[in-house]
């Protein structure tokens, strides 16, 4: 066995550090909010606390794993699987080194923007399934926010996948070897980060799941291992951004040779989550309504005239 | 437009830099049980039961406390020894009820009951909120060290006659203001 695209050692190595990563960044996530905000954060379990997450797991396997008993069974024991599936093959294209990888897929982008839709679904069986009128309210804002953040977050990618010439992520990131995509994509970049935050539903967009408002959204009802899924999915999903925004616009494991290419890949995704976290940290999140006109009426002109800047100048200079 | 585009953008970066500048700043968590805070002497903690300077029990049973405690967990019952001094037969506090007001001490007309400034009386068993006198009874005065409730007050008890307490005149016989 080998470490090569496909091999099983290869995949099963990929899964476990996703998962491993999505549980440890529970962690690193408190910790790092705590000193946003002038705390300590966990710091008494372990080596400063880094024993942390397995306290959390501990008390997360055993709690009580309960369905309402006016819930509808089917969908609501599904509901948690799908979106920890979905996110996880999200994972199967994209290039974490040269050899390191699930699949060299020719669609990459499109797999990865696929599943994000079939997220949507997950959470919207959890809300209705439920039978509750928060969760209801939850999913019905979740729904909404995915698909129409989605068509933005795909419009606002066009324009390096035209730079590029290739839906292939691991093409994208060879392609980069002459320059990060950062610079001539800029405002590409940034819509696909305020999708993406949209997307996963994280802090300032977290408004399906808004505490202060409507209890925890679509998993109000939820508890046990089952909320776990959606809990570490939620994770999961920063992780996958983090790395799409890696691959798409920072050259993914493209740096310089002292290091490793996996090692560049992880500490670029590793900034990106922290600059998600501090996002949380400081930005306050906006009302449901402005949430969706910010959508609409600015981010969806914006990268329409991006994509087509970006075609224009591409066919000028050919 | 572009304006208040531009305008919200920078205040969105500026706040997120001055979030992050926190990472660098002193952190306001005190580690508390590492590190121990200051109880100032007059803080409402912990409720003990006193004793005079010559080593008697405060307390009188008057159940003044018991009255002023404006969740009922004080609990007493009134005894009375063979000089005729009174005190309690048990003294029984609730803690899982007491609030800490302090109402009690106010009330108090011997100094016996104080509140002293610790306050880790957490417990496993709720059970094990209830005192009882042994548990309240200190061994000391407390924060008034020299005041002796039987020598300054008018009861008679053995061996102190009624006006021979400290600052106090010999009892008038009433017959004698008579016109």
């Amino acid at each position: 066995m080998s470490l090569e695209i496909g091999s099983p050692l290869t995949v099963g190595l990929i899964l476990f550090a996703v998962i491993i990563t999505g549980a440890l960044l529970i962690t690193v996530e408190r910790r790092l909010l705590g000193f946003w905000q002038e705390r300590l954060g966990p710091n008494r379990v372990g080596w400063f606390g880094s024993l942390q997450v397995v306290a959390d797991m501990i008390k997360i396997f055993t709690k009580e794993d309960w369905i309402p008993p006016f819930a509808d069974r089917f969908s609501f024991v599904i509901a948690p699987g799908i979106i920890m599936s979905v996110v996880l093959l999200s994972f199967a294209v994209i290039p974490f080194a040269p050899n390191v990888g699930v699949i060299d897929s020719n669609i990459g982008v499109l797999f990865v923007l696929a599943m994000a839709s079939l997220g949507a679904y997950s959470v919207m069986l959890g809300g209705l399934s439920s039978d509750n009128k928060y969760a209801l309210l939850g999913s019905l804002r979740a729904a909404a926010q995915m698909v129409s953040y989605e068509v933005f977050m795909g419009i606002s990618l066009l324009g390096v996948v035209a730079l590029a010439g290739s839906f292939n992520l691991r093409e994208i990131v060879e392609a980069q070897s002459g320059g990060w995509y950062i610079i001539p994509q800029f405002i590409g970049f940034v819509i696909f980060l305020i999708a993406g935050v949209a997307e996963s539903h994280r802090l300032p967009f977290d408004i399906p799941e808004a505490e202060q408002e409507i209890c925890a959204g679509y998993h109000t009802e939820y508890s046990g291992m089952k909320f776990g899924m959606f809990f570490v999915a939620e994770y999961v999903g920063l992780v996958l951004i983090a790395s799409l925004i890696t691959v798409l616009f920072f050259g993914g494991w493209l740096g310089p040779t002292f290091l490793p290419p996996i090692i560049w890949f992880a500490i670029k995704a590793f900034g990106f989550i922290a600059f998600f976290i501090l996002m949380r940290a400081a930005v306050p999140r906006p009302r449901y309504d402005q949430l969706m006109t910010y959508g609409w009426l600015f981010l969806l002109p914006l990268s329409l005239v991006n994509l087509l800047v970006t075609g224009v100048i591409i066919l000028s200079t050919q | 437009m572009v304006r208040l585009i531009v305008d919200t953008l920078l205040s969105q970066v500026r706040t997120l830099w001055l979030v992050f500048m926190k990472l660098f700043q002193k952190k306001d968590t005190v580690e508390y049980p590492d590190q121990q805070p200051y109880m100032f002497p007059r803080w409402r903690g912990r409720i003990i039961l006193s004793r005079d300077p010559d080593g008697e029990e405060r307390c009188v049973a008057c159940n003044l406390c018991a009255v002023a405690c404006p969740v009922d967990c004080i609990a007493l019952q009134k005894g009375e020894m063979e000089d005729g001094r009174w005190y309690p037969e048990f003294f029984r506090i609730n803690f899982s009820r007491c609030i800490m007001c302090g109402f009690c001490e106010e009330a108090c007309p011997t100094n016996a009951i104080q509140l002293t400034p610790d306050f880790e009386m957490a417990e496993y068993v709720r059970q094990d909120m209830v005192w009882e006198k042994e548990d309240l009874l200190i061994n000391g005065t407390g924060k008034y060290h020299d005041y002796n409730f039987y020598r300054v007050a008018g009861k008679k008890i053995e061996g102190k006659d009624k006006g021979e307490a400290l600052n106090e005149a010999a009892p008038v016989d009433v017959r004698s203001l008579l016109p």
